[in-house]
């Protein structure tokens, strides 16, 4: 058996969360979302952290549960909206919040997982984003200094994924979780299907293994759907 | 007189050309999916990481793992294909999105944008809106004309923080088409008006300068 498999979200969270650290979590919505281990999260006692995702879940789901428990002091993400919780903690004071342009925040992950320090991008030149930042002409346009972002651990969403590590995501719920996957200390990885070498393709692999440090095959996924949004079938009675 | 939300989609539709990569925003710009004049063909960019945006599924047949930006199930064509965040915004960052249409809550005559906070009213995020502004080719506005309280959206400078400066090439509103001068400073050029919409109603709510060129 591979060292980097773990049986569950407990165990693969053994050791390696401390209170103040920087936490990494997939996602776009509630698409993609690490459940298991947020599900994990919630019931330990570390707190005090600062979380880095696109958004911060929605009522009663994915991080929201972790905002409500009181165990994120900050978030670096690019969109809180409809999520009242959070704009009743922020404008209160109880959480902090770095707002980056999506790209940007996208950017700045895969630059950190790269092992590059910071890089320049027109994207916020000329508003409050590029405020105390350098700022930097090239070939006459302006572009604003960005950070590259790592985290102490990165949790991760694959729909499929081997026991070397080797992942897969499925269709839009890839999102942030591939460029995630390589800026993590440790990444860890629940995926829906847990396989055995061989099985996946390796000009199919999204997420080379090296970057994952533990992977789990996940249970219960609810998948949430945000905006369930449909069509009437043609020729369907009205 | 003047456009619905739909004729106002239906107008910014026709700047649609044959070809194009194009991402539109939340809201109206939305609508403008509906109105891709025919034999013009366009691949829709979803900025959670999509090209070839299908139309929304079959009841019974959404799936989670296929969503837009809004957060909205969608459906694949036989053309899409997936990608990450970071890939999604390089080709955006990169200048291969021909076109976004986004709407707005002030646009200001020199091509200014605000659409993504009103400080200590609304907190919500820029979500990608910044990196479009920057960085796509063409950028349309897709707007009422006025807010609710019939204040004009359509001002000299944006009193919101902004999402982009100097970004807005065109606006189509309830009442017309201006086409925006980022780099000149000669202000708005009114060159099309809704039906019924006469000029001077359109000075009367712009709180900008504007030339006239029907």
């Amino acid at each position: 058996m591979s060292k980097k498999v773990f049986p569950d979200a407990a165990a693969a969270l053994e050791g390696v969360l401390f209170d103040g650290m920087t936490l990494m979590s997939g996602g776009f919505g509630l698409s993609g979302n690490p459940e298991n281990c947020i599900a994990a999260m919630a019931r330990l006692p570390v707190k005090n952290l600062t979380v880095i995702s696109n958004n911060c879940g929605a009522d009663g789901f994915g991080l929201w549960v972790l905002l409500n428990n009181g165990q994120i002091s900050k978030m670096v993400s690019s969109y809180v909206g409809e999520n009242k919780l959070f704009e009743q903690l922020y404008l209160t004071g109880k959480l902090q919040l770095e707002l980056n342009p999506q790209g940007t925040l996208a950017e700045r992950i895969r630059a950190g997982g790269a092992g590059i320090p910071a890089f320049f991008t027109k994207t916020g030149v000329g508003t409050v984003v590029a405020e105390g930042k350098p700022v930097q002409e090239f070939d006459g346009e302006k572009y604003v200094m960005e950070r590259g972002l790592m985290a102490d651990v990165a949790i991760v969403k694959a729909w499929k994924g081997d026991t070397a590590g080797n992942l897969v995501y499925r269709k839009t719920a890839q999102n942030f979780n591939s460029v995630m996957a390589t800026a993590g200390k440790v990444t860890i990885a629940e995926v829906e299907h847990l396989v055995q070498p061989g099985e996946i393709d390796p000009d199919a692999v999204h997420t080379p293994g090296i970057y994952v440090s533990r992977i789990f095959q996940g249970a219960g996924y609810e998948k949430r759907i945000e905006r369930l949004t449909t069509r009437p079938r043609e020729g369907a009675k009205a | 007189m003047s456009w619905t939300r739909e004729q106002m989609a239906q107008r910014a539709a026709l700047e649609l050309r044959d070809g194009y990569y194009v991402n539109l925003g939340i809201g109206i710009p939305t609508l403008v999916a509906n109105f891709i004049p025919p034999g013009v063909d366009v691949t829709l960019q979803s900025e959670n990481g999509m090209l070839g945006m299908g139309p929304f599924p079959y009841e019974g047949e959404a799936d989670a793992d296929l969503i837009n930006a809004g957060k909205q199930t969608i459906t694949q064509l036989p053309t899409s294909s997936f990608f990450s965040s970071a890939d999604s915004f390089a080709m955006i960052r990169g200048g291969h999105i021909d076109l976004t249409i986004l709407g707005a809550m002030e646009v200001a005559e020199n091509g200014d944008l605000a659409n993504w906070t009103i400080p200590g009213k609304m907190l919500k995020g820029m979500g990608g809106a910044m990196d479009l502004a920057a960085n796509v080719k063409r950028l349309i506005v897709l707007m009422e004309h006025t807010s609710k309280d019939g204040e004009s959206k359509v001002l000299q400078r944006c009193k919101l923080p902004l999402t982009g400066a100097a970004c807005v090439d065109l606006i189509v509103s309830d009442l017309g088409v201006f086409e925006c001068d980022k780099k000149g400073g000669s202000g708005l050029k009114l060159i099309e008006l809704a039906p019924g919409v006469t000029v001077d109603d359109v000075k009367a709510k712009t709180k900008a300068k504007m030339t006239v060129a029907l």
